[in-house]
């Protein structure tokens, strides 16, 4: 029987063609699968900045792709751009440049960082308090300006779209820690109307800097528990304090079915449902009774045309933070009922930490691999069981499984909650 | 599928008031834009109007957690959903979805201030910066800068919770915003979408970041068409604008007023090549299929380049329509232009002043992008 092309709500069939991926574990699929799959932590001390003073000092930086200057939209960029590369090379599509649809970059929110601060004060050579009259002074010397497109939204997204050649005008976004699963939800959505045969998904963060290192240690979201750095991320164990920064990107070359199979490409999975639902309860916390998770997990599973039974594996959200982990858990029970306890779940985070716009693009690319392998990578760190959360964590080791369906959750400050259910095969 | 795409709701704000009326009223007559000229000396600005703020965020500890920018779009976002006959239509709201554009927050200036003289005696700047950070930052702070954190506090103050995203980027993140819309209501993705977007002007960080590049206007006000001859420059204005798009059935069946057609958005990116801008935007004007005898609202900023190439365009695809240039009126509003200037365009249609308004939009960097409103058909 011929494959069908479309789901069952008639939709055309969306799948990935190509894949690319960078963390602090390294560069590409094969180094990515390799470290995650032996459980090892990306997770070290920072160098990168003096960490005196701070409270947390360890983090997922990506240290080994230099960047100049050293600032979140470059590095941004730079992990963006070599995911991109990954994916669309593996995609081969016949002319390089040319990628033959539109451009949906998760970005990390940008502006001028403390050494352009600094140097801008210094420019203005003016004595006394420094405040922003000095800075503006210091801009108007006109020895800066290249800091304007490096500190504005879309340079990002126009760099990129520039090297790859994607169509129409290219879509920056931000759902906070759900971006990454936002811009491939743009991009399969815009595939199901019809607009686009292929688009180009990427999730990118390189923000690891003082000032957000500071802005999450506020709000107590971050782990304190510097030493051993690899052992910090704690996902679902019961000694979890907080999440560990991570940087990276990852990129997914989303494709029609129908496209794909007449040009032959080789199909490395399905993104088969996708579900969003907001919540209005609090700037930073989950609706006390879940029903926003729930009812994002439940449409992810909907629009895949499966049910709840269906799903094998969840990659998790899995922070480490005591609210997301406790609420995550609570989400996936509601929805999977008794079965959830032995359905495994697994945070990639426990070794990446949490590359936050990046993270559910990553989790994406993870998930599929996972699909692909055969295998659950683990969540690590895992020494002390926390009674609330009964679950199959995958603890510490990788294991074999059989999967069709994964489900993978992605929820972000603001009210985002983003889902998505990628399988090898439709049902 | 193919649906109509209608407006039931317009929520707009700027220099020179709240809602529709002060608006198509500045419309009708010579322009007389609302500039402060002083605060922000030598860089003019389209200051935001007195807002009784109560109106539409009840609670004084919602607008405590705010920054201006995102207290001027959770209040706009109010009006377009009074507008719509939602405001209190729980249910309706919980099930809307939401396409904002944003920028980032503002910062703290003092604390920066203090931080950058401490930097320059500090023995160790990294200690030090650190131990600033940490005691002198707002815990909150962050959560009033976070692009995502308008629609977060839409979803909060007035129940919008269907699910939200956020595009950034400048001016064409509220092009794409509308399209995007558009295009998910018309083909039957969701049913309803609170789109829109705000931008404070009066703030030293986005001056700073249009500084660096040299595209602010210092001169005396002048409008957006004579600024290129003379240097050239853009003049930020305050501002917001929200639009309650739903598909047209959508609309019939609750009853709704409908205001105005939004038909798919055309958005482009050139290489910005000497003469881009004038052929993407005459492209786009195709693409769009606008009539003869349209009314045009054009985003053009005042800097040198894109505003003539703009210009340009304009009299090569719609000689003598009548013309009015948004910034003349309410100086440039960054990411909230496209759905400013989309508000007033619904806004003339829905008064019978227009049957047919084509809003351009030509990022200051980068980005081409056209919005039609027409009559309900």
């Amino acid at each position: 029987m011929a494959q069908a092309d479309t789901d069952r709500f008639g939709r055309p069939l969306v799948v990935v063609t190509g894949m690319g991926i960078v963390t602090s574990l390294g560069r590409g699929q094969s180094e990515n699968w390799a470290a995650l799959t032996a459980g090892r932590s990306g997770i070290h001390a920072i160098t990168r900045f003096s960490t005196e003073n701070l409270r947390t000092r360890i983090a997922g930086t990506v240290d080994f792709e230099p960047v100049d200057p050293l600032c979140a939209p470059m590095l941004s960029e730079r992990l963006g751009e070599l995911a991109a590369e990954e994916a669309v090379a593996q995609a081969a599509f016949p002319r390089k440049g040319e990628f033959p649809g539109p451009l949906f970059v998760a970005v990390p929110p940008v502006e001028v960082e403390w050494p352009q601060r600094r140097a801008l004060a210094e420019a203005a050579a003016a004595d006394g308090d420094v405040t922003y009259t000095q800075l503006l002074a210091g801009a108007s010397t006109r020895r800066f300006d290249s800091w304007h497109d490096l500190f504005t939204f879309g340079t990002v997204a126009d760099r990129i779209a520039d090297r790859f050649g994607t169509l129409g005008s290219p879509i920056s976004l931000s759902t906070a820690c759900s971006s990454g699963a936002t811009a491939i939800q743009l991009g399969v959505e815009a595939i199901r109307r019809g607009e686009a045969e292929a688009a180009l998904c990427i999730g990118t963060d390189g923000s690891v800097n003082p000032e957000s290192l500071v802005r999450f240690s506020l709000l107590s979201a971050l782990s304190t528990q510097n030493n051993p750095p690899e052992s910090a991320a704690k996902p679902f164990a019961k000694n979890r304090d907080g999440f560990v920064m991570g940087e990276g990107a990852a990129a997914l070359v989303l494709e029609s079915a129908a496209s794909a199979r007449a040009r032959g490409a080789r199909i490395l999975g399905f993104v088969l449902g996708c579900g969003e639902k907001g919540d209005g309860f609090h700037r930073t916390r989950s609706s006390p009774d879940g029903a926003p998770i729930i009812a994002a997990i439940q449409e992810a599973i909907d629009d895949a045309g499966l049910t709840p039974d269906d799903i094998d594996y969840v990659n998790a959200h899995g922070t480490g933070t005591p609210e997301n982990d406790k609420m995550e858990a609570l989400g996936c029970m509601k929805v999977m009922g008794e079965r959830m306890g032995t359905v495994p779940i697994s945070s990639n985070k426990s070794m990446v930490g949490h590359t936050l716009t990046a993270a559910g693009a990553v989790e994406a690319v993870v998930s599929l691999m996972t699909i692909a392998g055969g295998r659950l990578p683990p969540t690590i760190n895992y020494a002390v069981p926390d009674p609330a959360i009964p679950l199959d964590v995958v603890p510490n080791a990788a294991r074999d499984a059989s999967v069709r369906f994964v489900l993978s959750n992605s929820f972000g400050f603001g009210g985002q909650n983003t889902c998505l259910v990628l399988g090898a095969e439709p049902k | 599928m193919s649906r109509a795409v209608v407006v039931t709701g317009i929520g707009l704000v700027s220099s020179l008031g709240e809602g529709i009326a002060p608006h198509l009223a500045a419309l009708a007559s010579p322009p007389e834009p609302q500039v402060d000229a002083e605060r922000f000396a030598p860089y003019p600005v389209h200051p935001m109007p007195a807002i009784e703020w109560d109106r539409q965020i009840a609670k004084k500890s919602d607008q405590r957690q705010m920054e201006p920018w995102q207290r001027l779009g959770v209040y706009t976002a109010g009006l377009a959903l009074e507008e719509a006959g939602l405001r209190g239509d729980v249910e309706a709201k919980a099930r809307m979805q939401m396409i904002v554009a944003a920028g980032g927050g503002e910062r703290d200036y003092a604390v920066d201030g203090q931080i950058l003289t401490g930097l320059r005696g500090a023995a160790d700047p990294g200690a030090f910066l650190n131990e600033r950070l940490m005691s002198d930052l707002r815990p909150t702070l962050f959560l009033a800068q976070l692009s995502n954190l308008l629609a977060g506090n839409i979803s909060i103050v007035h129940g919008v919770t269907g699910a939200s995203r956020t595009f950034m980027g400048e001016e064409m993140s509220g092009v794409d915003a509308l399209r995007i819309a558009q295009a998910r209501i018309a083909s039957g993705q969701v049913d309803a979408m609170l789109v829109g977007s705000s931008y404070n002007a009066e703030r030293c960080d986005s001056l700073l970041i249009f500084e660096l590049g040299g595209y602010l206007w210092k001169k005396p006000f002048r409008s957006v068409w004579d600024r290129p001859a003379d240097g050239g420059g853009l003049i930020l204005g305050s501002g917001a604008g929200f639009l309650v798009l739903e598909a047209r059935e959508h609309a019939e069946r609750r009853g709704a007023a409908i205001r105005a057609e939004l038909q798919p958005v055309k958005a482009a990116r050139t290489r910005r090549d000497p003469g881009a801008v004038t052929s993407a935007l005459a492209h786009l004007w195709r693409e769009s299929a606008v009539p003869e005898g349209a009314t045009i609202l054009s985003g053009a900023t005042g800097i040198s380049g894109p505003t003539d190439e703009e210009r340009a365009a304009l009299a090569q695809v719609a000689p003598g329509a009548p013309l009015h240039a948004v910034g003349d009126l309410l100086g440039h509003p960054l990411e909230a232009a496209a759905a400013v200037s989309a508000a007033l365009a619904a806004a003339l249609v829905a008064s019978g002043q227009a049957t047919d308004v084509a809003a351009t939009c030509v990022g200051h960097r980068r980005g081409e992008g056209l919005v039609r409103l027409t009559r309900a058909q």
